[in-house]
């Protein structure tokens, strides 16, 4: 880990250059360098703008479902026989998981800024739902770019973009993943910079794209303190989200960087182990570097060439991370821990047993760490964790794993 | 700065005509066959040469020079030895000016003094780095002119007149004007309104203005040619190496010769560019 000096707040990143220590920055090709100046200066005024608050604040409410609950998960607190553990249902909202309320802001920043054309990356499609939910909302036309093999194993999200109205875009350069679909997007933009708004699905890329979206997602965490309060009367001793670009974890942790008590655990993407190629844990395996606009942990080689990232879950497949994170991490902050796929399924399997509730693969992550941590603590100790999404679209793979067909798509 | 940039564009405005900049990709479709292109370059017609560094994750390159890329990755090719590319060109030609162009990952990872030290021993003059804007120029654009090896920017057409300035600050060697927005291998814009745009930055700085993206024949260097000092063709040399490999990807007897024949018509096109501005 690189040294970085401790800050008196974990809050204020980042710089006017977009930095979190020596993470983030702008590395862009020209031609989109005046386009995200432009797309800052708007974001700064239309953070002070009380109606475009106002406006994201009412959307939030009325069309998200917003404040998402804060559920005591009781049989899984009982089973586990430690800490609490606290559930932020997020997978409630429309579109079932976070991504909504950053598609919500981008969507109304994209309005203010005079465009007419949404494009957007998705892997596991999550995002590229949302975007063209916001995006008919709105009446937009959308672009989303897929990688081909996302395409092929998350069908039903790819029917409801279509249902949408959106354009879905297989992509098959490179490896035909998420890693080539954000390439295929700024492709596309650098192409289309006059009319066409990059939609930016997770707290990653160029700045102010890492800022805005922590900034959007912060609402989970904003609320999840005030609701923890209420039920507790005190703040949590951890809190725990999965990360593959992290903007669901970002967006629970960032309230709470400063207070001293709240441990912060992200959890990576394991894969098949890390001793081999198969997984996705950038910052527990990987290095700092430069891709995709900002600098940040990345799944590499020797020579600087990007590694493709494997999990189950499409969500989490993406070789980088958020440079906010690799800062967290680098500082001792935020700790950063990988779960294998196995240990995921069964967790998956568990919360579906236990509490009734279906998870996405990517929270499922999350879940294995709670398993492992809630035993080791008090029973007056509590957990928060992000349960960022719900399962459906996940039935098909896992159905497939546990060897029960579903259909075609199995 | 190494001097081999500024004395050739010096020597082609004494002779009254725009550079031939020719692009390929080190290491495509192997090192050898690369090298003998590079090797054969000047003697086709070329002036400047951009030697192109693959990247996993070419994200302003169309399709042609992304598979350009993933053949050299394929067949070995590292930043180490795209050096010694040019080191090994050097030992029989010291006057042909070299760039490397790329992305900057592998370079932060190879370490940038480290890179810089070998880069300027291996006898390079300039780089092109295209996730580097203006706003980075502390990570590499600057300690890159301290140690005298140029550093030429991209201006686009969303380079407005506000922000060229900054743009060209810390720009050496010559400006390469993306003559649109997009990838590499698009379309060739409308020439017309490529004097225009090349005038609008020649009121900003003294450096050769060379022109670039879309340039696919002969007669498209001559119009370029006609309004700029130099004429940057990439995605079609690209598309030559391509096109004169077997079915296993490989080259062929053909591969160096098609890159040749492909860079003479386009030396033509561009003297005939001269005799086009004098009219």
């Amino acid at each position: 880990m690189n040294e970085t000096p401790k800050p008196n707040t974990f809050r204020s990143g980042p710089d006017e250059d977009g930095r979190f220590g020596i993470y983030g920055g702008r590395f862009v090709a020209e031609t989109l360098m005046p386009l995200i100046l432009d797309l800052e200066n708007e974001w700064e005024k239309a953070k002070k703008d009380p109606e475009f608050q106002a406006e994201l604040k009412a959307l939030g409410k009325h069309y998200i479902g917003r404040p998402s609950p804060l559920y005591y998960a009781e049989r899984l607190t009982e089973h586990l026989g430690g800490a609490k553990i606290y559930f932020k249902r997020e997978e409630l909202n429309h579109t079932g998981s976070h991504k909504i309320n950053n598609c919500i802001g981008q969507i109304l920043l994209a309005k203010r800024m005079g465009k007419t054309r949404i494009i957007a990356e998705t892997g596991a499609g999550q995002h590229g739902v949302a975007s063209a939910t916001v995006a008919a909302r709105f009446g937009f036309p959308c672009v989303v770019y897929m990688g081909a093999t996302d395409v092929e194993r998350q069908a039903p999200n790819v029917f409801r973009m279509k249902l949408l109205g959106a354009e879905v875009k297989p992509v098959t350069s490179g490896h035909g993943t998420l890693k080539d679909a954000m390439n295929e997007a700024l492709r596309d933009w650098v192409t289309n910079v006059d009319d066409t708004y990059y939609l930016i699905g997770t707290a990653a890329g160029p700045h102010p794209y890492p800022e805005l979206v922590r900034d959007f997602q912060a609402v989970i965490g904003q609320e999840t303190r005030e609701q923890i309060l209420e039920a507790e009367g005190k703040l949590p001793d951890m809190v725990i989200a999965a990360v593959g670009g992290g903007s669901n974890a970002i967006g629970i942790f960032h309230p709470f960087l400063d207070d001293e008590g709240v441990q912060i655990v992200g959890v990576e993407a394991g894969g098949k182990g890390l001793s081999g190629e198969e997984h996705c844990a950038s910052i527990t395996a990987g290095a700092p570097g430069v891709l995709h606009g900002n600098r940040t942990y990345l799944l590499q080689d020797r020579d600087g060439q990007i590694k493709e990232g494997h999990s189950i879950s499409a969500g989490l497949d993406y070789p980088g991370i958020g440079p906010e994170h690799s800062w967290l991490a680098d500082s001792g902050r935020a700790e950063y821990v990988p779960i294998m796929d196995d240990e995921a399924l069964e967790a998956f399997q568990l919360l579906t047993k236990l509490e009734g509730i279906i998870p996405a693969l990517e929270p499922a992550h999350a879940i294995a760490e709670v398993i492992k941590r809630a035993p080791k603590m008090r029973k007056d100790q509590v957990i928060v964790m992000n349960l960022s999404g719900r399962g459906d679209k996940d039935i098909f793979t896992v159905g497939k794993i546990l060897g029960m067909g579903l259909g075609e798509n199995a | 700065m190494t001097e081999r940039m500024e004395k050739r564009f010096a020597a082609l405005k004494a002779e009254g005509r725009p550079a031939l900049v020719t692009y390929f990709m080190g290491g495509d479709p192997d090192f050898d066959t690369s090298l003998a292109i590079m090797k054969a370059l000047p003697g086709a017609g070329a002036d400047v040469i951009e030697l192109g560094m693959p990247f996993s994750d070419p994200m302003a390159d169309g399709p042609a020079i992304q598979l350009a890329g993933q053949r050299a990755l394929a067949g070995g090719q590292t930043l180490e030895k795209t050096l010694d590319m040019a080191r090994r060109f050097r030992e029989s030609d010291q006057d042909t000016p070299i760039v490397m162009m790329g992305y900057y990952n592998p370079i932060y990872v190879y370490g940038v003094d480290r890179f810089l030290q070998t880069a300027l021993e291996a006898g390079i003059d300039g780089l092109i780095v295209v996730d580097l804007p203006a706003e980075m120029d502390d990570e590499l654009c600057v300690p890159a002119l301290e140690k005298g090896i140029n550093f030429i920017r991209l201006a686009t057409p969303t380079t407005d007149e506000k922000r060229l300035p900054k743009v060209l600050e810390n720009t050496s060697g010559f400006v390469y004007y993306v003559s649109m927005n997009g990838i590499t291998g698009s379309a060739l814009p409308d020439p017309s309104l490529i004097g225009g745009a090349v005038a609008r930055i020649k009121k900003h700085t003294e450096l050769p203005v060379c022109v670039g993206f879309g340039v696919k024949t002969a007669e498209h260097a001559r119009l370029i040619g006609a309004n700029a000092d130099g004429v940057v063709v990439g995605t079609a040399i690209v598309a030559q190496v391509a096109g004169s490999l077997n079915a296993k990807g490989e080259a062929t007897a053909d591969t160096v010769e098609s890159v040749v024949t492909f860079v003479r018509g386009l030396a033509s096109g561009v003297k005939a560019a001269r005799m086009a501005a004098a009219e």
